[in-house]
């Protein structure tokens, strides 16, 4: 029963790694850049939802304050990421990428602690007022879940579902595909690339948006430094999926939050996250492009 | 053959000079313990970043763990020193060598990888490091710290002992520069910048760049290891927490600062560093947001740094006053 | 180009940085504090240095010390062991200080007491629980009790008042005064003869704490012991009660605020703090009365302890007749006064003996709002 428990345990933590995940390698597999500052989008989506919950206060229905908090923290959360996108990564898309990784760098040290100046932010933890009716557990036999849980496991799966339609389906995702397979081609053949980097940069953002909502709604304290570790771990899950792969990052988010859960409810809780990162490791060893990469040789 | 004995007295009087001249100023008092602390801070910065240097500016690829080698340095230092009681050349060479054993264990499955895989994985090694040495308390003293690690001497002079920290580390700086540069300048270090130019192109040369790119590595880890070393007993107190990935970053920010691939440069920007560093105090917590926009800034509009690619090169600056003053007679 | 501006760049760096600093003058006593005034815990240190200027100010609009005025110079060491040493230097060399109060975290303190000790500086730290601080020598000394002091403590209360014979805790691995509180809780309550059942622990920075929790609520205790700051632990609340854990909480000065960071999971939780803030203590009011009024806030235990600390040091002074080192230290040992964190003298390792009172939250009058409510005085 304890096993079991700590296995929802661990896919609903897993299914936020996994939201993140998928921002890191949609941006990854167009521009060929770990987007440090990913972590941050997180913080800032929760930050816009603690306003969203403290505003839809008493005031209007609990369902509405959440789909309120969404919706205001994808739209803040895009809107970042493509200022970033224009001011920090544009200029350096021709350069060698040791440096877009160093500015990646940059700017998630400036978000960070941007965030710790800003009043309305600020460096002390904020408690986050989650409505009522989505406080309190559900018990199945042994078993308990907690409302926000389910909540977390539903939006995540909806909103892999639509991501997934959209790149398979419409003309933007078609094009989103053709510029991660071969930019200069892509190019050639008519895409506006700047506008697909700009969309892919929009999309993974309001992802980690709509990820720091679900994140500050199960862990309700939060802070200007609380992205870092949850990006970290969201980035290892991405590379375990395989990097540029967007159902990779999915099963890769998961098998990180079960794997996490189980070693502190099993092994020891002091080792956490020592195994994360020896996960990664092993990864690289033993199958460097991912659970679900291709493995592309380099063209000369 | 004899340009390059005449090269080599000259760097080392240079070197011998500007030493000199801090020493006595600081026995003087015109340069206080405090800036001599400073210094002395800086000269470690500088051993690492120049190790980070090698990897990062020299090769080409890029290392967020450096603060992980460099505790490793620092905790097998002063465990040495502590409980093994053996005096601190030694220790901070150990301190050196382990570190460089991990480095190559670390480098072995990684540096096979082309692209970010060594960020991201020195980025993880960083992390693990710190777990294992909070977990390792009989050893490390876990997230206490580790306290009362003797420092270079005590004289009961404080003037004196800071002269001797500072002659410590100055020595060590010179060492790191001789090593590193005469390294690049070898036919292996050759094929290290050609990996950096191109690795596809320096492949088909018939280059094992995997095994070059490991002897870089390694080299660094070993350099970083010798920083952590003498970092140990400078502070005299060692915690896990303290090496975590945003001072890894400090050391990326000091390379890049001086222009990656330039020795010079890096020893100008960790001096620019550490003392900007103390005096951007003043903007409390706005520090850190400068601190990113300007990695951002530099990234954008100044990638080369204060040096670029180039060398502050003392033998040429001397040929040139020569052959300048020659010309006026 | 380049060339000559980083000549220009590193000569002027150097002018800079030979210019002489300027010390205090013969009419003042420089005291120096080193605070976290930047970095992830600034607020503490903002705080503690805020109350410390406030005492300072008190002092010398009263006189002074030996006719003098009281400067304070104020370092900022971002909460890293590192700055510390470089605070502290700067601090001795550049401004002669006499003494010290600071630092605020116990890893940057344990940074610079050996260098204190060696110095003769009196250094009195406001907020530094690790036992071994005091180690270092007759010239360091704490305002706060140390770890050993406050696990006994709610060791203690947990056996005795409120019975419990089971207890697990959940401890941040990787900070050093949740582990010193959870190997002085783990000592004292087996020595009482209680069963620790499960001990948890986490890194600096999770906010998942299911699974150890999970593990805990399997094993049933009596009361679980979390000795971390508020915001940690008002996750770890609301885990533990959707995880079925309904026994009592216990924690440490950390809960300090705790109040106002959490909802009814705190319920009937207990905490060690160093004051009551609703104590009928004149001298408490006035110091939260004064210190709202200058700077608008309400002060935090931190706060008071630096106030108090500043004010130890004052008395000493003044008791010494002199700055010489040693006069302050004996002066500094025969400290016994009423102070707003308690009536505090010190012991022979220089710690404070002191009471520790246990506050006790309740449910509010306001829903999700916990109210703190005095419990009991554990004396030492």
């Amino acid at each position: 029963m304890v096993f079991l428990q700590q296995l929802v345990n661990g896919i609903s933590l897993g299914s936020v790694y996994s939201l993140i995940a998928i921002g890191y390698t949609m941006v990854y597999g167009i521009v060929k850049l770990i987007n440090f500052a990913h972590g941050d989008i997180l913080m800032i989506g929760a930050f816009c939802g603690y306003y969203a919950f403290l505003w839809a206060q008493g005031s209007a229905s609990p369902v509405l304050a959440v789909a309120f908090a969404f919706l205001l923290a994808m739209a803040i959360s895009a809107l970042v990421g493509v200022i970033i996108e224009k001011t920090c990564y544009k200029p350096l898309r021709n350069a060698p990428r040791i440096n877009a990784l160093i500015t990646a760098i940059g700017v998630s040290i400036v978000l960070e602690n941007g965030a710790r100046v800003i009043p309305f932010m600020g460096p002390n933890p904020r408690q986050v007022s989650i409505p009522e009716a989505f406080k309190g557990v559900f018990a199945l036999g042994g078993l308990t879940i907690s409302k926000v849980q389910v909540l977390t496991l539903a939006t995540s799966l909806v909103l892999m579902v639509v991501l997934t339609a959209f790149v398979q389906l419409t003309r933007t995702g078609k094009a989103m595909r053709a510029v991660s397979h071969d930019m200069d081609a892509a190019q050639l053949m008519g895409i506006s690339v700047n506008r697909i980097v700009s969309i892919t940069f929009a999309i993974g953002a309001a992802l980690g948006g709509a990820a720091g909502v679900l994140y500050a709604m199960n862990f309700p304290m939060i802070n200007p430094y609380m992205g870092i570790m949850p990006g970290l771990k969201a980035f290892i899950a991405a590379v375990f999926g395989g990097i540029g792969s967007i159902p990779g990052a999915m099963i890769g988010g998961l098998v990180m939050g079960v794997a996490e859960t189980l070693t502190k409810g099993f092994i020891s809780s002091k080792l956490a996250d020592a195994v994360a990162f020896g996960i990664l490791i092993v990864i690289l060893l033993v199958r460097p492009s991912g659970l679900l990469g291709k493995s592309a040789r380099e063209k000369v | 053959m004899k340009k390059k004995g005449v090269d080599f007295l000259l760097l080392l009087g240079s070197g011998l000079l500007v030493y000199c001249l801090i020493a006595s100023l600081a026995w003087v008092g015109v340069i206080d313990e405090y800036y001599m602390q400073l210094l002395s801070v800086a000269g470690v910065y500088i051993i690492v970043a120049l190790s980070l240097n090698l990897i990062t500016g020299f090769t080409g690829q890029l290392a967020l763990g450096h603060a992980g080698f460099m505790s490793i340095g620092a905790y097998t230092a002063a465990i040495f020193v502590m409980r093994a009681s053996l005096p601190l050349l030694p220790s901070v060479l150990l301190g050196g060598l382990v570190s460089a054993v991990f480095g190559f264990a670390i480098g072995f499955p990684t540096l096979r990888l082309r692209g970010d895989y060594l960020a991201i994985t020195t980025l993880g090694f960083g992390e693990i490091i710190r777990v294992v040495l909070n977990n390792l308390e009989g050893l490390t003293g876990g997230s206490a710290g580790l306290q009362g690690i003797p420092s270079f001497s005590d004289t009961g002079n404080y003037t004196l002992d800071a002269i001797i920290k500072f002659s410590w580390i100055f020595a060590f700086f010179v060492a790191t520069v001789a090593t590193i540069s005469n390294l690049i300048r070898s036919s292996p270090g050759r094929v290290i910048v050609s990996v950096r130019e191109d690795e596809i192109a320096s492949t088909s040369m018939g280059n094992d760049v995997t095994r070059y790119k490991m002897i870089a590595f390694t080299v660094s880890a070993f350099f970083a290891g010798i920083g952590g070393g003498l970092f140990s007993a400078l502070i005299g107190y060692l915690n896990p927490s303290d090496f975590n990935f945003l001072y890894s970053v400090n050391f990326v920010v000091i390379a890049v600062l001086g222009g990656l691939g330039s020795l010079t440069g890096t020893v100008l920007g960790g001096l620019v560093f550490t003392f900007a560093q103390e005096w951007l105090r003043v903007l409390g917590d706005f520090r850190l947001v400068v601190f990113g926009l300007l990695l951002i800034l530099l990234m954008i509009f100044w990638q080369s740094g204060i040096m670029g690619n180039k060398e502050l090169s003392i033998t040429g600056l001397v040929r040139r006053i020569f052959r300048k003053g020659g010309r006026a007679q | 180009m380049f060339k000559k501006s980083a000549v220009l760049l590193v000569i002027l760096a150097f002018v800079v940085a030979l210019l002489p600093a300027c010390s205090a003058t013969s009419n003042t006593i420089a005291i120096g504090t080193i605070m976290p005034i930047s970095g992830p815990v600034s607020t503490y240190g903002i705080q503690s240095r805020d109350a410390s200027q406030m005492a300072i100010d008190e002092i010398n609009a009263a006189g002074g010390v030996l006719g003098k005025k009281l400067q304070l110079y104020v370092e900022d060491d971002e909460a890293t062991p590192e700055k510390t040493v470089n605070a502290f230097t700067k601090l001795v060399t550049q401004h002669k200080i006499v003494a010290l109060v600071g630092g605020l975290t116990s890893p940057c303190t344990l940074a610079i007491i050996a260098d204190a000790q060696k110095r003769k500086v009196v250094l009195v730290t406001p907020s530094s629980t690790n036992d071994t601080v005091t180690d270092a020598g007759n010239f360091i000394f704490r305002a706060c009790y140390n770890d050993s002091f406050q696990g006994q403590v709610m060791a203690k209360f947990a056996y005795q008042n409120l019975g419990a014979k089971t207890a697990a805790i959940i401890f941040d691995n990787t900070n050093d005064y949740s582990k010193g509180l959870k190997d002085s809780f783990t000592a004292a309550f087996t020595a009482l003869g209680g069963t620790l059942v499960d001990t948890e622990s986490y890194a600096k920075g999770d906010t998942d704490f299911n699974a150890q929790l999970t593990k805990i609520a399997s094993n049933k205790p009596d009361v679980l012991f979390v000795p971390d700051y508020y915001s940690t632990v008002s996750l770890v609340a609301k885990q533990a009660r959707t995880a079925g854990i309904t026994v009592p909480m216990l924690g440490a000065d950390g809960w300090d605020e705790i109040a106002n960071n959490a909802g009814d999971e705190v319920d009937g939780c207990y905490y060690s703090n160093h004051y009551s803030p609703d104590a009928n203590d004149q001298q408490v009011k006035d110091f939260v009365a004064a210190y709202k009024a200058k700077y608008n806030a309400e002060p935090n235990a931190l706060a008071a302890l630096a106030y108090d600390a500043t004010y130890m040091i004052a008395d000493a002074i003044k008791l010494a007749g002199s700055t010489d080192p040693d006069a302050i230290q004996a002066a500094m040992m025969k400290t016994n006064k009423k102070f707003v964190t308690g009536q505090i003298s010190f012991n022979e390792k220089r710690n404070p003996v002191k009471s520790a009172v246990i506050l006790e939250l309740v449910k509010g009058d306001v829903a999700n709002k916990p109210k703190v409510v005095y419990n009991t005085t554990v004396n030492p």
